[in-house]
């Protein structure tokens, strides 16, 4: 079981008790009272407004505003309509969405329940990595508790609703968390992303329409029904409302999860709740939202965690993942160990991406070895700009993306592979 | 026939579950790798037959997806998490120390059919790193000589 965050607040201040997990201990505080409140009292239209007006942003990586998604649900259609829950969480640097599968899968089930209601969905389907064996454990218990006890199923807690649950377990691929990719596998398929129109809304898992959102995402939404949207926005910042849970790794004193608003500054993440880095040794680098989010450098960490901010610095929130990097590393090596990953975990459809992944990584191998040119550099930059934006999904900008961000920031690195023809830093990770 | 009567039985449970008949093969597949430790091809085709597709379109998916294996593996997978952040904290070293403690090679299995020793990529575990999954279950915040002590213990 995961170590429970350092800094907790309302998603999760009951993670340390013991039966949290347990419907049981749910409802002892105060549990499923918002999804109550949402199916027998309010209309799925006014849950909508309520998620629109919390200004509500995706937390799987792309920061979409929720309500405005589960508004694209057609409303007069004689199809089955569906949800699916993003649990595949394989962004590297990311394991919020873990704990909130360990900790709260009956948190997980009431915010499903609530978007059921407001996109008058008949199923979900969740969808978890293979490897989360733990977590589905948990979460399987806690769908079977809920379909006993009335929480899901016929009728729901008594109401005219009705509301199935189906955990589905993937099986070791990144990709199949891109949401297309999701429902591809969902469908028994290679995970390979869709075209992009038609949209889940109106094309989705089996051909229905679907609306797709990651686990914590759901969970913030308990507390948005049963707080109000005020209430909400009074976490975070003006645009970018609410709390998140930070996974923070690397080089800290103390890696770890940090649930804390929006908009709270990196620095004070790394340096003041993370403990800062060893003794004697400074920050050289940090990834601040999982992989695919370009890297900052030691002098730019006075940033703000919310997307307003953090785009003007070329980079963004991603899925909360902090890598923190100190002095010692050699960012040539970890362009090696990030391209190594995109590489193999390209589904191959688009040109541009499956080779564009493969020579970079073959570029950094080079440069790491010390057999590497001046005009590697220049390479690796074009074919970087070629895969952005120019594919059938968004994993070849995710490739691209932390490679133009290693190379605006640590250009010096490579230079000095090239010069000194091998691995100027013989005190950095190991590769 | 390679499929037992017991797991064809949870087959149709999970096919069940779903609007089409398909959205159960990766259910399937795990159900099938669980008795049998691989996907053969001749387990490929009794599953294509349950799903009235292609032997060829359930290699397909056997081979897209990491976890599941087309050929038999060693009694116990072993792996350990390479990917950044369990990088930057050692994991290469510890898995360099594995190689040599099992005289195998990233990729291979053990003489004895006993282990075989692979890397993964970040398996969410980043904090506690560097970590290793074994047979599914995690083993975080590790040091060498506990990692090879975890899998001696591996019979
Ligand atoms: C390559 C790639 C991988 C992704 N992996 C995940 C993932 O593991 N979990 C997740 O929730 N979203 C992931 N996403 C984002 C999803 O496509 C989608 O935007 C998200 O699940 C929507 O949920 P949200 O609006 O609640 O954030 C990924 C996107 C891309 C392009
Ligand atoms: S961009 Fe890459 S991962 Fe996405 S569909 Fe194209 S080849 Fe596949
Ligand atoms: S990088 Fe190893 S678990 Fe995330």
């Amino acid at each position: 079981m995961l170590k429970v965050p350092y800094v907790t607040n309302y998603l999760s201040e009951h993670f340390a008790e013991d039966d949290y997990p347990t419907l049981e201990g749910y409802l002892r505080r105060g549990g499923y009272a918002a999804a109550r409140k949402a199916i027998t009292q309010m209309t799925p239209d006014q849950v909508i407004d309520v998620v629109k007006a919390s200004g509500l942003q995706g937390r799987g990586g792309a920061g979409f505003p929720t309500g405005l998604k589960w508004s694209f649900m057609p409303k007069t259609t004689d199809k089955p309509k569906y949800l699916a829950c993003n649990a595949d969480e394989s962004e590297p640097g990311s394991f919020k969405d873990r704990i909130l599968l360990e900790r709260a899968p009956h948190k997980l089930l009431e915010g499903i329940l609530i978007a059921a209601w407001a996109t008058q969905a008949q199923t979900t389907f969740i969808y978890c990595r293979g490897e989360y064996a733990f977590p589905a454990a948990q979460l399987a218990r806690a769908i079977d508790e809920a379909y006993a006890k009335g929480y899901l199923g016929k009728r729901v807690m008594g109401s005219r609703f009705s509301h199935e649950v189906v955990l589905m377990l993937g099986a070791g691929a990144y990709i199949a968390g891109e949401e297309t990719g999701l429902l591809e596998s969902l469908e028994g398929k290679m995970a390979k992303p869709r075209k992009k129109p038609p949209f889940p809304a109106e094309h989705g898992a089996f051909g229905m329409p679907t609306t797709v959102n990651n686990v914590e995402t759901f969970c913030h939404v308990p507390h948005i029904i049963g707080n109000g949207a005020a209430w909400f926005k009074g976490f975070g910042t003006e645009k970018s409302p609410g709390t998140t849970i930070f996974g923070v790794s690397g080089h800290v004193v103390r890696p770890g999860l940090y649930e804390l608003p929006l908009g709270t500054r990196l620095d004070e993440i790394v340096f003041e709740h993370a403990g800062g880095l060893s003794a004697g040794r400074k920050v050289k680098g940090v990834i601040p939202g999982g992989m695919s989010m370009p890297i900052l450098p030691a002098g730019q960490l006075d940033v703000p965690m919310a997307n307003e901010f953090l785009r003007e610095r070329k980079t963004m929130l991603g899925t909360g993942g902090i890598m923190v990097m100190d002095d010692t590393t050699c960012m040539v090596r970890a362009g090696w160990v990030i391209t190594y990953f995109f590489r193999d975990e390209s589904c191959g459809q688009c040109t541009q991406c499956r080779e564009g992944t493969g020579w970079m990584h073959k570029i950094f191998e080079r440069i790491e070895r010390g057999a590497g040119s001046r005009g590697d550099l220049e390479i690796l930059l074009d074919v970087a700009s070629k895969m952005d934006g120019q594919t059938i999904c968004a994993f070849a900008d995710a490739a691209a993306w932390p490679v133009q961000g290693l190379l605006r920031h640590f250009r010096e690195d490579f230079e000095a592979h090239v010069s000194h023809g091998k691995c100027p830093f013989p005190q950095s990770f190991e590769l | 026939m390679v499929i037992s009567a017991e797991t064809r039985a949870r087959i149709d449970l999970e096919i069940a579950k779903y609007p089409k008949r398909r959205g159960a093969l990766l259910p399937t597949l795990h159900l099938v790798q669980e008795e049998l430790g691989h996907i053969s091809l001749d387990t490929a085709k009794e599953v294509a037959e349950i799903f009235a597709i292609a032997p060829v379109e359930v290699m397909e998916v056997v081979t897209f997806y990491n976890m599941f294996f087309d050929r038999p593996q060693g009694r116990h997978h072993v792996y350990v998490c390479t990917n950044l952040p369990c990088s930057l904290r050692g994991a290469r070293g510890l898995l360099r120390e594995l190689e040599k403690h099992l005289g195998v090679q990233t990729g291979e299995t053990t003489p004895d059919g006993r282990i075989t020793l692979g890397h993964e990529e970040c398996l969410g575990a980043c904090a506690y790193a560097p970590m290793m999954r074994i047979d599914g279950k995690y083993h975080e915040d590790l040091d060498v000589d506990e990692a090879k002590r975890i899998v001696d213990a591996l019979r």
